[in-house]
């Protein structure tokens, strides 16, 4: 019995382990759009450096600090080809939502985290766009459209990924 | 279930000057990423410093991968010709029975072309190919169409440069590092290029749609002149594009425009070329959004 459990819990951890699990995973989120080999005619590929944020953030709401968004952020701009500030605006004003959110509706439930998540995302990418369009590139608005619809389909496999990590993290 | 509430600190005062503090440093953070932003919109090649270090560490990771995407996206092909073998086979013999001629005669119009063009003294033969090089990855998850380069300044490559593909054109460089560069493909609504029909020379105007397909505007005619089928080339107004580089073919006409597709399918072209700008100053008088003339471009 002993020894079904003893390689699962009071596991040796550093501290670079316990914390820098949930930024390396959210930076190679945001490394996808680059590393991925395929010329994209239209948005192809969901957020997966926010997605995977916004699962760390459901799962652990006092992990990430509200300033978090600001580095992470500069990351996915430089790698996802957004205007530099884009994320850094977009994902921290995200926190700052999910924090008064979290204040006013204290109760919550699976639901409750996939529709925020939804919102979220939705605000991030039609954020995006706008943001791009204001720099005069990009296209219609209509674009963007599947890509909310199989990011927000997509994220409670985020979730679960992070969960997974999350018992792989802690000691 | 409920949250810890690590957010309420209680009369814990140091507790509650670090959350205070975390607000002030997200706000102010917030406010930062705005200046950032406004800096980045009015300056698209600001930043570039930056950019270029992570183009460059994601760089060999992306050309490798792509270079095995290629090969698996060509499979299905192979596989579909070694199926339809026999029946290919007599087609494609009759084909070229037929081509035979027609190449003849269009050898002997070549020369002929040759002889009038130096009567006339036109003659160019300066393509202007600056490095030829791969599209590694694009910005797949933004609404802008970004595509990378796995050439860079190291090469010659230079903002404002115009790329190609044998099969058309691909668009323009928007940034350059050392040994990579991101160009603004033909589809993103940022990119505008004057074409023309190749039937009767009537001219338009190319811009993206970013889905993909481009959207074509007569420059001088009240109805729209296009019709599905109709082919576009470059006509080398506005002096960044040289003429007769294929663009699009037109698949259906929307009210006073014409919705066309391009020749240069992004996603499954391999091999590209760097141009210099056709007459650089003319480029920059018309004032075409990034083509300022590389330093060391000579006239054509």
């Amino acid at each position: 019995m002993i020894a079904r459990y003893d390689n699962r819990i009071g596991r040796r951890r550093t501290l670079l382990h316990i914390r820098g699990t949930p930024v390396v995973t959210v930076m190679l989120g945001s490394m996808s759009a680059a590393l991925v080999p395929a010329i994209a005619q239209t948005p192809l590929l969901p957020p997966l450096g926010l997605m995977l944020l916004i699962a760390w953030r459901l799962l652990r709401p006092d992990m990430w600090p509200l300033w978090v968004g600001l580095p992470l952020g500069l990351f996915d701009d430089l790698m996802s080809g957004q205007p530099v500030g884009s994320a850094m605006l977009l994902w921290t004003i995200i926190l700052l939502g999910l924090d008064f959110e979290s204040q006013r509706h204290f109760w919550r439930d699976y639901w409750h985290g996939w529709f925020t998540a939804a919102a979220a995302l939705a605000f991030a990418i039609g954020g995006g766009w706008m943001i791009v369009r204001l720099a005069g590139y990009g296209g219609s608005a209509v674009q963007i459209l599947p890509q909310i619809a199989y990011s927000i389909g997509l994220f409670p496999l985020a979730v679960r990924l992070c969960a997974a990590l999350d018992r792989w993290r802690l000691p | 279930m409920a949250p810890p509430s690590k957010r309420r600190p209680g009369y814990d005062r140091k507790a509650q000057y670090s959350l205070f503090a975390s607000y002030v440093i997200a706000i102010a953070g917030a406010l930062v990423a705005l200046l950032l932003l406004v800096i980045s919109i009015a300056d698209p090649t600001g930043f570039n410093a930056l950019r270029s270090i992570t183009a460059e560490a994601t760089r060999p990771v992306s050309a490798s991968l792509r270079a095995v995407v290629v090969g698996i996206g060509n499979l299905d092909e192979a596989i579909a010709a070694y199926i339809n073998a026999g029946s290919q086979n007599a087609a494609l013999r009759r084909q070229v029975d037929g081509n035979r001629t027609k190449l003849i005669e269009a050898d002997a119009i070549r020369q002929e072309n040759i002889r009038l063009k130096r009567l006339l003294r036109l003659t160019e033969t300066d393509t202007g190919v600056v490095s030829a090089g791969h599209l590694i990855s694009s910005t797949a998850s933004s609404s802008a169409r970004v595509a990378r380069l796995d050439i860079g300044r190291s090469r010659g490559v230079q903002p404002g440069m115009p790329v190609s593909a044998p099969e058309g054109l691909v668009g323009r460089v928007l940034r350059a590092g050392p040994n990579t560069a991101d160009v603004l493909l033909l589809i993103d609504e940022g990119n505008v290029v004057p074409v023309r029909r190749t039937s009767d020379n009537i001219p338009g105007i190319s811009s993206g749609r970013g889905d993909g397909t481009v959207e074509i505007r007569a420059l001088n005619t009240e109805s729209n002149p296009f019709k599905p089928g109709d082919v576009l080339v470059t006509s080398g107004i506005g002096g960044l594009y040289r003429p007769n580089i294929p663009v699009a073919i037109v698949a259906r006409l929307e009210g006073d425009r014409a919705v066309a597709i391009p020749l240069a399918n992004p996603s499954r072209i391999e091999l590209i070329v760097v141009q210099t700008p056709f007459r650089p100053a003319e480029a920059v008088a018309a004032g075409t959004p990034g083509a300022e003339p590389p330093t060391n471009a000579g006239e054509p």
